[in-house]
């Protein structure tokens, strides 16, 4: 009972075969090695292994790999250009927003997320108009960033990093 | 996990087909159905992926309302600028529910039939007549801080955890279900059932019954909504407590007014005793709480629970007393 899937992570087209049980998440760290997203509860609670999913940022652990057969991943580990760094990472790196880093590769996905969300003019839960442009002041930061946990508390950096990584 | 086959259905009929052949879960956003197999609470032997079934769209229907596809991603249908505009209660109940990347994979099927977040339920080395009939309930007298004042019976005490159900309750939303007999319409009030001796069974619907659209009727002009969610964190948790209101006030009278409520009972609650005390009054404060008391007056707190019977009347009379005298 196992299927073959082919996805294209980070720019590169892979293929593997999968059981059906594999998460998207184990089909990318132990199916092709891409370590970027992490495994921190394995259910959905924490956002450590989160990616932008054809372009939108989305757990890995709770889909199975076989649904996602022709889909588009970039982990933190393909943001970047090659030669630079998407300015998310920068703003981590400038702020300090990290300490033992297990929980930036998913931080610094959802950021991205979150930028482009708020760019499409997306509201969240603190947003006071629904139908206005929606903006990025801590209090929103805070809401829309509240599904990526830091057992390391880094959070006042992670913070200032996503409204940084705005500019 | 228990291995399972994996098949993708085609079409609406196929994938109804196959569930009623081989007893098959649905498999949508896979947010709560995996974790549920992960934990060993569910175990279907074989999964149809509705993902690529066309039920993603969002339209407006020709006498006004809107229908809303199955596969609608929770994400989606928040940011939907018509349900901004004019179900502003829907994209708040959608917007303080789990977290962004989420919400991008949960869809509106898959969320009203998420199953309860009972810590019993999900923990396989203990009793729960939801998961295992007969076994007894755990939470009775265990820990039941989260559980139910309403509509509960000696056999289950789970609530339902949809923040977008209760929402869609208040709007007198309706379900099509596509089944093995054809399509049909389930009001949305009485798509969750109340646990009775029947705990397993978390909704009307069989196993074989796919949800393809929700429906959700015109909001008359004038009307005004909200939704507001108590919980133990500021953001990403379940609801301890929380409350849907659709009012229309006219002349300082009460025209209109629908209320549900989330966290207090095994299904979206629509609080019909405070509607009727409602229904035509003045707009005062005494009215409100006099609303909100009629409804709570056959709550059954737990042991760990008391605490949401006056946090749901507070609840009720502040989200009443906003909309009522908000700036016009
Ligand atoms: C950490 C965490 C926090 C959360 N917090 C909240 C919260 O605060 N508020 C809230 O409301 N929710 C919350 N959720 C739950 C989340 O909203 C649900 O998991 C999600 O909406 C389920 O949708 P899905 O498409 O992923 O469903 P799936 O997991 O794919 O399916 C759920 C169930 O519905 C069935 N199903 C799916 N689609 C259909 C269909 N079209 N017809 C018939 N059957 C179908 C499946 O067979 C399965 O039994 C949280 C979840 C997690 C993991
Ligand atoms: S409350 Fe319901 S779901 Fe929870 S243990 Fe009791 S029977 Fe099971
Ligand atoms: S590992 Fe996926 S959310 Fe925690
Ligand atoms: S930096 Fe250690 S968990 Fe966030």
């Amino acid at each position: 009972m196992d299927g073959e899937v082919e996805l294209r992570v980070d720019g590169r087209t892979r293929r593997l075969r999968v059981d059906n049980r594999t998460t998207l998440l184990d089909a990318l760290r132990d199916g092709l090695g891409v370590t970027s997203p992490k495994k921190g509860c394995d259910h959905g609670q924490c956002g450590a292994c989160t990616v932008l999913l054809d372009g939108r940022r989305a757990v890995t652990c709770l889909s199975f790999a076989v649904v996602h057969d022709g889909a588009e991943v970039v982990t933190a580990a393909g943001l970047g250009d090659g030669e630079r760094l998407h300015p998310v990472q920068e703003a981590f790196l400038d702020r300090d927003a990290f300490q033992c880093g297990f929980c930036t590769p998913g931080q610094v996905c959802s950021a991205v997320g979150v930028l482009d969300e708020v760019a499409a003019g997306h509201p969240s839960a603190v947003t006071a108009d629904l139908t206005g442009p929606a903006e990025l002041s801590p209090e929103e930061v805070r809401e829309r960033m509240s599904g990526n946990l830091c057992r390391c508390g880094a959070y006042v950096r992670i913070v200032e990093a996503v409204r940084d990584g705005a500019r | 996990m228990i291995p399972f086959d994996y098949r993708r259905a085609a079409d609406v009929e196929g994938a109804v087909a196959e569930a009623a052949r081989t007893g098959a879960a649905f498999l949508a956003g896979g947010t709560n159905l995996v974790d549920r197999m992960k934990l060993g609470v569910s175990a279907p032997e074989v999964l149809v992926d509705i993902n690529r079934l066309p039920l993603d769209g969002v339209e407006e229907l020709p006498g006004g309302g809107l229908r809303v596809g199955a596969t609608v991603r929770n994400s989606d249908l928040a940011a939907h600028p018509v349900v901004r505009r004019d179900y502003p209660l829907l994209s708040r109940a959608l917007l303080s529910g789990a977290s962004g990347q989420l919400r991008t994979l949960a869809t509106t099927g898959g969320n009203l039939l998420q199953r309860t977040r009972c810590l019993y339920f999900q923990d396989t080395s203990t009793p729960c007549n939801k998961r295992e009939p007969g076994s007894g309930c755990s939470a009775i007298d265990g820990h039941n801080r989260q559980h139910a004042i309403l509509g509960a019976s000696e056999h289950c005490v789970a609530v339902h955890p949809s923040d977008m159900a209760v929402a869609m309750a208040a709007l007198d939303a309706t379900v099509l279900v596509h089944g093995p007999g054809g399509p049909r319409t389930v009001p949305l009030t009485d798509l969750h059932r109340l646990p009775g001796d029947e705990p397993h069974r978390d909704t009307v619907l069989s196993a074989a019954d796919l949800i393809t659209a929700v429906d959700l009727p015109p909001l008359p002009r004038g009307t005004r909504s909200l939704y507001r969610k108590v919980r133990d964190r500021a953001s990403y948790a379940f609801a301890l407590v929380s409350v849907a209101l659709v009012l229309h006030v006219d002349d300082d009278v009460v025209r209109d007014v629908r209320i549900a409520l989330g966290g207090v009972a095994h299904k979206p609650w629509r609080a019909r005793r405070a509607e009727g005390v409602l229904r035509g009054r003045p707009v005062s404060a005494d009215v409100f709480l006099e609303a909100a008391e009629a409804e709570l007056a056959d709550a059954r707190p737990l042991s760990g629970n008391a605490f949401k019977v006056p946090l749901a009347r507070n609840v009720i009379v502040s989200a009443l007393r906003d909309l009522a005298w908000e700036e016009r």
